[in-house]
């Protein structure tokens, strides 16, 4: 997103996070947890275009993807949720989902198929 | 009744060990190893093992029956809440109680519309605020849904309202006051009601306007 150019602020619970970010990391960094609305306040979530939720639990981007939208009603909302099931839960709600699993399942099923000798 | 609780600490243990005492149907489904090991020596086969927030577990707890019944009381509110939307949305259960462990996460059980919940802090809270006099306007009871609250106060000496007729008191909009306690008698109140220093009110209220009635009730002028 930053190198589209976009102003981004990261939200991480823990300081080390800046680090994968790399050593010139142009953007904002707040430490804290993605469902504490003070944070997300500070984080500017009131005027953000879009939100991207990725922590790696389900359930807290669950809550944070629907935060974002329905109190914040920030006009683009992307979740990562892991589990096929809730993804499909959960879609229809006015924002993104991305199922690594789901991906990963019908990417291999494909590949395998594709590799079948035809008859 | 079938109940389904999702959550084997010590309130959802202890729920479940009372609803069984009352010959209640129960499932409690816990998803750390080693507690759901000793949940089972006491539960048998009312104990089941898993995350309580995936969709299988919970159908093999019976969910698409439904229960009458949902106890979300995990330690993690997050977990709760996708519990309890599950439970509702998904499935059509008529019933959810929630247990908010972060009260900060209240407005956000709320934001969703689960309810209703139980905070053990929130719960303190109005305890301490009943029992401490120097909070001088005890909250007795919020009514959640309805966005009212009732609150006691004791009318304080050379206040507003001290000595005068509740018709003829300025109150705060949104505001009214119910009865009026004094020497161990209460009484409804009404506009004819005359408040005296220590009478004990009653009175109902929408949130944020507790400051506008302490002004007429609590302030000596």
């Amino acid at each position: 997103m930053r190198a589209s150019d976009w102003d981004v602020v990261v939200i991480d619970e823990t300081e080390e996070a800046l680090g994968r970010l790399g050593e010139n990391w142009p953007g904002e960094f707040q430490v804290g947890h993605g469902m504490d609305t003070e944070v997300l306040e500070r984080a500017g979530i009131d005027g953000a275009d879009a939100v991207i939720v990725a922590t790696s639990g389900d359930n807290t981007n669950i809550v944070i993807a629907q935060v974002a939208k329905l109190r914040y009603e920030v006009p683009s909302v992307a979740v990562r949720i892991l589990d096929p099931a809730r993804a499909e839960f959960y879609a229809g709600r006015g924002f993104a989902i991305v199922s690594p699993t789901r991906t990963a399942i019908d990417e291999l099923t494909s590949a395998v198929l594709h590799d079948q000798p035809r008859a | 009744m079938f109940v389904l609780v999702v959550g084997g600490g010590k309130v959802g243990t202890n729920v479940t060990r009372t609803l069984r005492g009352l010959n209640h149907e129960i499932v409690l489904i816990e998803q750390d190893e080693r507690r759901f090991e000793s949940l089972e020596d006491e539960f048998q086969d009312e104990a089941l093992y898993g995350d309580g927030t995936e969709l299988h577990v919970l159908e093999q707890a019976g969910i698409k029956r439904p229960p009458d019944i949902v106890v979300a009381v995990t330690g993690d509110d997050e977990d709760n809440m996708v519990i309890c939307q599950l439970a509702k949305e998904r499935y059509g259960v008529p019933k959810v109680v929630a247990r908010v462990n972060d009260p900060r996460n209240h407005e956000l059980f709320d934001l969703l519309s689960i309810s209703p919940t139980v905070s053990a802090t929130s719960m303190v809270m109005a305890l301490i605020e009943h029992e401490v006099p120097e909070h001088e306007l005890v909250h007795l009871l919020e009514l959640r849904k309805e966005n009212l609250e009732i609150v006691e106060v004791e009318v304080v000496r050379g206040s507003k309202a001290d000595g005068k007729l509740i018709e003829e008191l300025s109150l705060p909009e949104e505001t009214r006051l119910i009865s009026v306690m004094r020497d161990g008698q209460a009484e409804i109140a009404v506009g004819a009601t005359e408040l005296r220093a220590g009478d004990q009110v009653l009175a109902v209220l929408k949130p944020g306007r507790e400051d506008e009635l302490r002004q007429v009730l609590l302030k000596p002028s």
